[in-house]
């Protein structure tokens, strides 16, 4: 495996309360690349995916050690603009987390919020790049004045990304982006994170193993906290050198 | 699901030693039909060869709906990856064993330049090769796979004295050449018979361990 390393954990240790979630987690994340976390319910997926832009700190009790570098930089450092870290590090949930807004007010919240741009034209090219990344501009350049709520679910969810892509980052994190989304659209919004792929770092969560086989470049596999196997995804499912890997992804237990 | 799952690969597996038992009783046949001069014998390995066609596509289709359904993946999918490879090599094999039997049709009443000598050896061995890995190919077996791939050095030991035997006689008798001929087919015949049970091999190598081997290879 030779890549270009976007983010790395260094033994990395979460726990909530006494409870050790995430163990001695050493992975690198490639550049450009889309890598999925497979495991079964309860390893820490969501967890290790939310330690990258420190989404994990509005969880009480909660404490964490080790490293996580991001771009070399290590994000755990108390220094660390978290306003700047998730500009940069996006996220797209389960659920499509559309605003009660209109179209267009969802798409220019971010920026708002994050005081990027000003003028009236600038926001509206900005929305316009951001719908057409993700194959929506066509379908609702006419109707950017209705409630965002109004849209398909795969529409809500393509929505969510063009949100994130938006505010320009470098990595986008996705859990179970499309568990909520039939089969054609979860289709389409893979092949949309294969476009995605050419100018982003992903990383996706995901149940579904067919997905993590279809979509992603690398996977890492978690079982109880701890990264079992990291590899090139053709090789984990094809040939995985842990046992674990393989039970796991043959359906022996999870 | 994963009950199921194993159920089905043991079936398929069964059918796989089925289709490997119809092979090896073709092969045998045929060679006891060209040392009887059988052709009606013959003929009939002919028709049997369909059978063995039919049961090559009927676990094929069971290899694509277990694809299709269950969506294998790791040592299940190349299980059924190497089962795909194998029935296709076994097969071939068949054919083999009945264009044995079409050289028996061929020559019709004639009577053999010599009895058999080395044929009935090279279908023993071949066929206990072949015996052997599917037995492997069942148990996973990598270290039987390795050992039966050299074994195929001595069919191809049989097959250069057949062939240097028949050769000899042609040179000394140009006079039998057209009913030398035929036989040397047939011997190369069970000699590709044995090369396609090292494929065999190769490929329960590649299920049990995920490597692509280069295993033994034969010089023909």
């Amino acid at each position: 495996m030779e890549f270009e390393t976007k983010i790395e954990t260094f033994n990395l240790n979460l726990f909530y309360g006494d409870f050790l979630a995430l163990k001695d987690v050493n992975i690198t994340i490639p550049h450009r690349n889309i890598t999925a976390i497979i495991g079964p319910s309860g390893c820490g997926k969501s967890t290790l995916l939310r330690c990258f832009n420190r989404m994990n700190d509005l969880v009480e009790h909660i404490k964490v050690e080790g490293k996580i570098l991001v771009e070399g930089q290590n994000i755990l450092d108390p220094a660390t603009d978290l306003i700047y870290l998730r500009r940069k590090v996006g996220m797209v949930f389960q659920r499509p987390n559309v605003f009660d807004l209109s179209i267009y007010n969802n798409l220019r919240f971010g920026l708002q919020i994050h005081r990027l741009l000003k003028h009236k034209n600038d926001i509206m090219q900005a929305i316009q790049n951001g719908l057409e990344h993700v194959n929506l501009w066509n379908e609702l350049k006419d109707k950017l004045r209705k409630n965002a709520r109004s849209l398909s679910l795969e529409q809500q969810q393509r929505l969510c990304i063009a949100r994130v892509l938006i505010l320009k980052p470098d990595i986008i994190l996705l859990d179970e982006p499309c568990s909520a989304l039939d089969p054609v659209s979860t289709l389409k919004i893979e092949e949309l994170l294969r476009v995605l792929r050419q100018e982003y770092t992903l990383v996706i969560v995901t149940h579904n193993m067919q997905q993590a086989a279809r979509v992603s470049d690398y996977t890492g596999f978690l079982y109880l906290g701890e990264l079992i196997e990291f590899g090139d995804t053709d090789q984990i499912f094809t040939n995985p050198k842990e046992k674990l890997t393989e039970n796991y992804i043959s359906g022996h237990f999870g | 699901m994963r009950e199921s799952f194993e159920k089905h690969i043991k079936e398929m597996n069964k059918e796989v030693v089925d289709m490997s038992e119809m092979v090896i009783d073709a092969t045998s046949r045929s060679v006891k039909a060209l040392g009887d001069r059988n052709v009606e014998e013959a003929k009939k390995i002919i028709d049997d060869d369909l059978l063995i066609n039919k049961k090559r596509w009927q676990i094929e289709e069971k290899c694509i709906n277990l694809i299709a359904l269950q969506q294998p993946v790791a040592t299940d999918l190349r299980e059924i990856i190497a089962v795909l490879n194998i029935i296709t090599e076994l097969e071939r094999m068949g054919d083999y064993a009945e264009g044995i039997a079409r050289i028996v049709v061929i020559l019709g009443d004639e009577p053999l330049i010599r009895p058999l000598i080395f044929m009935p050896k090279m279908a023993d061995k071949a066929n206990s090769m072949l015996k052997r890995s599917i037995q492997a190919l069942v148990d996973r077996d990598t270290k039987t796979a390795n050992a039966i791939c050299n074994e195929d050095d001595e069919v191809d030991k049989l097959y250069d004295e057949a062939y240097n035997d028949l050769l000899m006689r042609m040179i000394k008798d140009p006079g039998l050449v057209s009913k030398a001929t035929p036989l040397i087919w047939a011997t190369h015949n069970l000699e590709r018979i044995a090369d396609r049970v090292t494929n065999i091999c190769e490929r329960i190598i590649f299920l049990a361990t995920g490597a692509m081997p280069q295993v033994n290879v034969s010089k023909y």
